[in-house]
């Protein structure tokens, strides 16, 4: 028993340490004097100049772009690439490559982009950062949706075709409906993914526009002032609502196959 | 007959336009990156396209040895301190009762979530000379210490970004166990310990395995944690390959050092195959 207890150290310490900085973060973000440090009282004046910051703002209406870019590519072609890879073939390689975007190191994959571009002499942009985040977002999408595919009844598929379906009628009407949780759980997380990369946009954007992570990120090395952290704390709110609303989703969906 | 052929046309139909977009984006431009290796660089930056193998000597200058040497040590002290914290909490989630394992999960997976560049800003908001850490130590009588822009605090940040890496699948292992095997054990007359040595940890070397590189991976190649949170000395591999890229212009020299990136992860995933095949 005693000995058990030992155990809840670790334990206690690692929430202790996931969740400690964050709560600071929070807290100091509304501190109304202008240290990032000491604490003076509390003031939402922070979050006034971080509404009123025009960088900040290209930087967010700059990822919004990327992200809804990317996410539909990866939606598109990640979901296809799912059906295909289990029901149309059986080989391990072209599994394997599917993934590989979700495997590599970032800064491979960035390179490498980065390489390409200028091998075929493209201007860098934001539609450059679209097509490098398809690519990896399409892996994740691609394997959240196998998995749920391959929960899925195989025997409704063929009951469809033996009366008579063709095989569009039957993946519209069968397949597809069987697939939206994993579908809508997938674009939650290629967008999720998009909004907080980093390595890739860096290397891939040029110098003309900014992500909100570049913009953060170009922020931080002047120095720390509590708008970042009022930043922080919007951005926290927001990944941690489409956290838990994709897991509802997962929820709903699981238990809807269940019944 | 018609449904072989059917599914062929299947298969084109759905495979071939995100095959594609993997050839063009992703394969292609690997095959750039270890062509680029064996150029030149040009004097003004850009690739002077003659064959040459002077990069892959560069690559064993103590100078650049020392820096894969220092990025493998600190992503390993990294992992380790990742699979010391993260065994026993994801032990205790997989006992938990079923309600609160998935709220002690998705605490876990939160922060993961967050944005990457706020989780290291926080911590150079805690480490930073006036940071919380040397308030508290204040307190107790302690420093002022000079916590950040050191090794230490790469490995604070590397442990901070990827500890949820380490705890899913630790987790994903340990859950899987029957709790009759753990039982059978006490019932042996085996104490906690050896029970736990003897049947728990050999049956979980896979999760730790998988746990291990999950961590280890995106710690080596890592540039931002160490530009933010290291000091001027502590350059890792990551940061040499970016420099190369964005700021040396030499990019021949920069795609061979992402090839020895690569070959060390190869490596990894290899014996990691070997390992968890021999388990």
């Amino acid at each position: 028993m005693g000995r058990g207890r030992l155990l809840y150290v670790p334990f206690w310490a690692a929430y202790a340490f996931l969740y400690l900085p964050i709560a600071v973060l929070v807290v100091m973000s509304f501190n109304s004097g202008d240290s990032a440090y000491t604490l003076d009282g509390f003031s939402l004046k922070w979050y006034g100049e971080l509404a009123a910051d025009e960088r900040i703002r290209d930087g967010l209406v700059n990822t919004l772009i990327v992200a809804t870019g990317s996410t539909a590519i990866a939606t598109v072609l990640g979901t296809m690439l799912a059906v295909g890879l289990a029901r149309h073939t059986r080989s391990k390689t072209l599994d394997a490559v599917a993934l590989m975007p979700a495997v590599l190191p970032d800064l491979v994959l960035a390179i490498g982009l980065l390489v390409f571009y200028g091998v075929i002499q493209l201007t860098l942009g934001l539609y450059s950062v679209v097509l490098a985040h398809g690519l990896f977002a399409m892996a994740f999408v691609a394997a959240v949706v196998r998995t749920r595919l391959a929960g899925a009844d195989t025997s409704l598929e063929e009951a469809s075709r033996d009366l008579g379906a063709g095989p569009v009628a039957t993946f519209m009407r069968i397949t597809l409906p069987q697939l939206v949780p994993g579908i809508v759980a997938g674009a939650l997380l290629a967008f999720t993914l998009s909004l907080d990369e980093f390595v890739i946009a860096y290397f891939t954007i040029g110098n003309s526009e900014q992500t909100l992570p570049i913009v953060i990120y170009s922020m931080i090395r002047f120095g720390v002032t509590p708008k970042i952290n009022a930043l922080a704390a919007i951005l926290l709110l927001v990944s941690f609502t489409a956290v838990i609303a994709g897991q509802r989703l997962t929820r709903i969906g699981e238990s809807r196959a269940q019944d | 007959m018609s449904r072989s052929r059917g599914r062929r046309l299947g298969a084109f139909v759905f495979l071939s336009p995100g095959l594609t977009y993997l050839l063009v984006l992703m394969l292609v431009p690997l095959v750039l990156v270890l062509g680029t290796s064996f150029f030149q660089r040009g004097r003004f930056g850009g690739v002077v396209y003659e064959f040459t193998t002077e990069n892959f000597g560069r690559l064993v200058d103590p100078l650049y040895l020392g820096v894969l040497g220092d990025s493998v040590r600190i992503a390993v002290l990294t992992t380790l301190l990742a699979l010391l914290i993260g065994y026993p909490t994801a032990y205790l989630i997989a006992r938990l009762p079923r309600k609160w394992k998935t709220v002690a999960l998705v605490a876990i997976v939160l922060p993961f979530w967050t944005n990457f560049i706020i989780r290291i800003y926080a911590w150079i908001m805690l480490l930073n000379g006036p940071g919380l850490v040397n308030s508290g130590l204040k307190l107790l009588g302690l420093g002022p210490y000079e916590l950040l822009y050191n090794d230490g605090a790469i490995v604070v940040g590397l442990l901070y970004s990827y500890l949820p890496l380490m705890v899913l699948p630790l987790y994903a292992a340990i859950e899987r166990l029957d709790p009759q095997l753990r039982e059978a054990s006490a019932n042996l007359g085996a104490s906690a310990f050896t029970t736990f040595r003897k049947v728990t940890l050999p049956l979980t070397v896979p999760g730790v395995l998988t746990g291990s590189l999950f961590v280890f991976v995106p710690s080596f190649g890592n540039f931002v944690i160490p530009e933010m949170l290291g000091g001027s000395k502590s350059i890792m591999v990551g940061n040499l390959i970016r420099n190369q890229f964005l700021k040396a212009r030499d990019w021949p020299f920069g795609s061979t050092l992402a090839l020895a990136l690569i070959a060390v992860l190869v490596v990894l995933l290899v014996a990691q195959a070997w390992a968890a095949r021999r388990g």
